[in-house]
């Protein structure tokens, strides 16, 4: 038995890795465009609502934070607290992907979704003037920046951040399985490997976040003074 | 080897650092460091985050080597893939060719 779950579990790891490549690949993708785009890049990053992403990263840590006791409560075989947990972690991945199609939201009203994606709303964000009133749709460009490098900052923002809530769904779903069986009563302290792996997933997609955030909404604004 | 089960008081105290973790990011991002020091405060509190997440919400700190050595695998391989990229793109213009 106990071999089985050590083997379940380096299984979850082995898939893991392959995940650290999937977004690697777009993290570098992300420093390559940085380091040749500065200036575009700190202005695209200050259009983002710095307080939606703060509350966000506080919500994901909050949801690793019931998973890990979720899987604790799995381990000394405490039903009632485990299944707590559970709702608790999707109830708050949930908040997550609310607060993130809030924002996804407000992109699309500034118009920002990169390219054609959306009929009749293709890149095109007004531009904050010299002089003139500050307007927070407005784009505020610093110098050496320009509008199609501001562009190229919002396709790697909605691939990083549409990847990662991907998994933040395939998370849910994943949980709501978990409550399902708990509620059965699948799970106690000898065999709860479901619970302990799909835990690691949710940690991981924390982690991720945990990086894309201060990438993506922390990196211009010390110019702003 | 059985399996080792982190106490409540551990999570807390991890859900807490990170927390605080995530508070002193955000005040850093507002205060000009002056060149690259912006960007290296903050990839040092997301790898101290990250790394606090990984030894102790997913245990690594207590489980078998064979768990290290694959997550060390994926550090290497990710460490692989931006060093040949960038030695190839900090190099190009070494050589006027044309691009």
């Amino acid at each position: 038995m106990e071999q089985q779950r050590e083997a379940g579990t380096l299984g979850m790891w082995v898939f893991l890795v392959t995940e650290i490549m999937f977004f690697g690949g777009m993290f570098l993708a992300y420093t390559l465009y940085r380091s040749t785009y500065p200036a575009a890049f700190a202005s695209a990053s200050n259009h983002l609502d710095i307080t939606l992403g703060a509350v966000n990263t506080g919500v994901l840590i909050l949801s690793s934070f019931t998973m890990a006791m979720a899987v604790y409560f799995t381990q000394v075989g405490n039903r009632r607290p485990q299944i707590l947990c559970l709702v608790l972690t999707l109830i708050l991945g949930l908040t997550f992907l609310g607060i993130k199609a809030v924002e996804y939201h407000d992109k699309y009203t500034d118009r920002l979704i990169p390219g054609h994606l959306i009929p009749g709303a293709s890149f095109g964000p007004a531009i904050q003037e010299e002089g003139q009133p500050l307007d927070h749709h407005k784009l505020h460009l610093l110098q050496g920046a320009n509008v199609k490098q501001v562009e190229m900052f919002y396709w790697i923002y909605f691939a990083m951040t549409g990847m990662h809530a991907l998994h933040m769904v395939i998370g849910a779903g994943l949980l709501t399985f978990l409550i399902i069986f708990s509620l059965k009563g699948r799970f106690d302290p000898e065999y709860h490997s479901p619970v302990e792996v799909i835990g690691l997933y949710w940690h991981f997609v924390d982690i991720v976040w945990i990086f894309l955030f201060p990438l993506l909404y922390l990196l211009g604004r010390h110019f702003l003074h | 080897m059985s399996e080792h089960i982190v106490s409540v008081r551990i999570y807390i105290t991890i859900f807490l650092a990170l927390l605080l973790g995530t508070f002193l990011t955000v005040v850093a991002a507002f205060y000009d460091f002056r060149g690259p020091f912006n960007t290296i405060i903050a990839l040092t509190i997301a790898t101290v985050k990250a790394t606090l997440v990984v030894l102790y919400f997913m245990h690594v700190r207590y489980s078998s080597r064979l768990i290290w050595v694959i997550f060390a695998a994926a550090l290497f391989w990710m460490a692989i893939l931006f060093a040949l990229t960038f030695s190839d793109y900090w190099s190009r213009h070494w050589l006027s060719i044309g691009y």
